[in-house]
């Protein structure tokens, strides 16, 4: 299937989940078990993201200017920046470790 | 609906001003991946969750499938559907609203709806969130799009580095109290395992099947639910 395809289906699956929160019976998902799971899910998925973007290339790791951005941001985080100077402060640690010459 | 500048709805539009910005990379990074300047858009318009959006281009990046990328953008969505479930309790809107609801329920209307105390301000939080974001999100997203074609190697810029601090940020503030870290530390290391030996794409796929699992042994043992 085509990369448009799989776009336009993965957008129907968000709009459905979300759907689904409001129209499944209450009593289907009103139980601490749903919100534990997708919890869990969700820090387990983004936990993947981080490592995935950071030593991922293809199906090798790859340790490059990328772990900057790693220990950049999580400084940031650390003192409360927002979010947005959180992701800026990424970009430049990365930027700034390839100017001086790091892969 | 929205008409003043209640705490509620000034609230729901400084999230959507900060969030506007972050637009402009997830644009840039979806254009080096390899989107379209018309597909990051259909992302931003359709999906409209910033989280799948990021796990869709990101497995896309990395030369996973886009069978692999539907996964993990949908994985990642599950906690709108939560979320969907609290604001229908929280707001009891009428049928006719809720297919618009559902499609503005994302992490920022959550947010700014729950953190109210009556009902009127959060509804009126729930939208100056949900739209507020709507439109600020697509609109750099847009921008990104275009300027992420123009500027060429995404890595001088480092772009890929963005992505990096991104994700963590996303994660950060859900790392509150042990189990939360120890879910993050097994996903982590299962993907560090996982990324030489199958496919670009599964590793995410198979993080969160770990999870799933550590998160249900956790539960077995009668202190899960915490």
């Amino acid at each position: 299937m085509s990369l448009w395809s799989w776009v336009l289906l993965a957008a129907g699956m968000a709009f459905l989940t979300k759907l689904a929160g409001y129209l499944l019976p209450q009593s289907w998902l009103d139980r601490p078990i749903v919100a534990d799971l997708a919890g869990a899910l969700t820090v387990g998925l983004l936990a993947s993201l981080t490592v995935l973007n950071t030593v991922g290339k293809g199906q090798a790791l790859a340790l490059d200017s990328r772990l900057l951005a790693l220990g950049a941001g999580a400084l940031a985080l650390w003192l409360k920046a927002p979010y947005l100077v959180v992701v800026l402060v990424g970009a430049l640690a990365a930027a700034a470790g390839r100017a001086v010459g790091l892969p | 609906m929205t008409g003043r500048l209640t705490p509620a709805v000034r609230m729901g539009l400084s999230i959507a001003a900060a969030v506007g910005v972050y637009g402009i990379s997830f644009g840039a990074l979806s254009a080096a991946a390899g989107l379209s300047v018309w597909q990051t858009s259909a992302l931003s318009l359709l999906m409209f969750t910033g989280g799948s959006q990021f796990a869709f281009i990101a497995v896309i990046a990395g030369g996973g499938t886009g069978a692999a990328a539907w996964a993990a953008a949908s994985l990642l969505g599950v906690r709108n559907g939560v979320y969907g479930m609290q604001l229908k309790a929280l707001l009891r809107p009428s049928r006719r609203v809720i297919p618009l609801m559902a499609h503005l329920t994302i992490d920022e209307s959550m947010a700014t709806a729950s953190a109210q105390d009556d009902h009127d301000e959060r509804v009126r939080g729930f939208w100056a969130g949900g739209v507020g974001v709507f439109v600020m999100w697509n609109t750099f997203t847009l921008i990104g799009a275009l300027a992420g074609n123009a500027i060429g190697d995404p890595g001088r810029w480092g772009l890929d580095g963005a992505a990096v601090a991104a994700f963590l940020g996303l994660l950060w503030p859900r790392l509150k109290g042990r189990d939360p870290i120890a879910i993050a530390v097994i996903a982590a290391v299962a993907t560090i395992a996982m990324v030489p030996t199958v496919e670009p794409g599964i590793p995410v796929l198979i993080a969160a099947a770990v999870t799933a699992l550590a998160w249900l042994i956790r539960r077995r043992r009668g202190r899960g639910a915490a």
